[in-house]
């Protein structure tokens, strides 16, 4: 009974305490700052306040990280209001369309229509990994027949017997 | 990240040369280069500088998968190696043949159908699909 008292007497005057006293920016700055660390999307983010208005400011990955980034700060006790400066990093390229190629028909068919004109070559197949191609070819020869499975986003499997004139 | 040094010349080039949506990623021990070339010369430049890099092309670790740059109504040069290059109906070698370009001939490009396969139009007027290997973009 005595304990439950005093827990409620220290509570009452915590209350009082920060009831009565506006926190001080640097107070409030630091608290941000605690609770953007603890979040890892927003762990780079910059923090200032003046006057209880906390200006933010980084790149985010996307939109939804700038937004749950304003929204993570202006939770933070002390703050009135966030200006929110983080800007959004432009999406990475897309990985190069031959990454994700199949060995279809239609990209077999393009390897068999290139390789007709290359009469000293023959086809031997396909297999997980590419062509497999067999013959004899020239330095020039070699190089167009690159280009004409780069085109058609497919490799050569190293299973090809290709010797150079 | 082995063989981004080992085609760090190439990589450098591509950018040097201003190849457009360039992208680089190492998948599986093939390094994938994609974008396009602004020119012929760039794209030349680029195969050369890969022949360079890896004597014979012979690692097959490069997937250089680099067009360049054409839009419709552009001219294109025939390049075959000396014989005429077949126009088709459609774009597979089994589509019948509807007309004929010669070597260093210049033809009109109508669409890029594929990366294989081209619609182009003759001086004559004549249209249909040629396989893009033999077209040079001037």
């Amino acid at each position: 009974m005595k304990i439950t008292k005093i827990t409620m007497a220290a509570a009452l005057m915590l209350a009082v305490a920060f009831t009565s006293c506006k926190p001080k920016d640097a107070d409030v700055k630091a608290s941000i700052e605690t609770a953007l660390k603890a979040d890892p999307m927003a762990a780079t983010t910059m923090v200032d306040v003046k006057d209880g208005v906390a200006t933010i400011s980084g790149v985010c990955k996307d939109e939804a990280c700038k937004a749950g980034c304003e929204k993570l700060v202006s939770g933070v006790k002390g703050v009135k209001s966030v200006v929110n400066n983080c800007t959004v990093a432009p999406p990475p390229p897309p990985p190069p369309a031959s990454m994700t190629t199949t060995l279809d028909a239609a990209t077999q068919q393009k390897v068999k229509d290139g390789l007709k004109d290359m009469t000293t070559l023959t086809l031997q197949g396909f297999s997980g990994k590419g062509a497999i191609i067999n013959g004899e070819i020239s330095k020039e020869g070699k190089m167009k027949l690159m280009q004409m499975l780069a085109s058609a986003k497919v490799m050569l499997d190293a299973a090809s017997k290709i010797t150079m004139k | 990240m082995a063989l981004q040094d080992k085609y760090a010349e190439l990589i450098a080039a591509a950018k040097s040369h201003g190849v457009a949506n360039l992208s680089v990623a190492e998948q599986d021990g093939v390094l994938h280069v994609a974008g396009t070339a602004g020119s012929t010369a760039t794209y030349d430049a680029l195969w050369a500088l890969y022949d360079k890099l890896d004597p014979g092309m012979a690692s097959g670790d490069l997937m250089m998968n680099v067009d360049i740059k054409a839009d419709a109504g552009a001219q294109l040069q025939v390049t075959t190696d000396s014989s005429n290059l077949n126009i088709r109906a459609t774009p597979s070698t089994d589509g019948d043949v509807v007309g004929k370009a010669a070597h260093g001939e210049t033809v009109t490009l109508v669409e890029k159908t594929d990366d294989s396969w081209w619609k182009v139009r003759t001086a004559d007027g004549e249209e249909g699909y040629a396989y893009a290997q033999y077209l040079s973009p001037l």
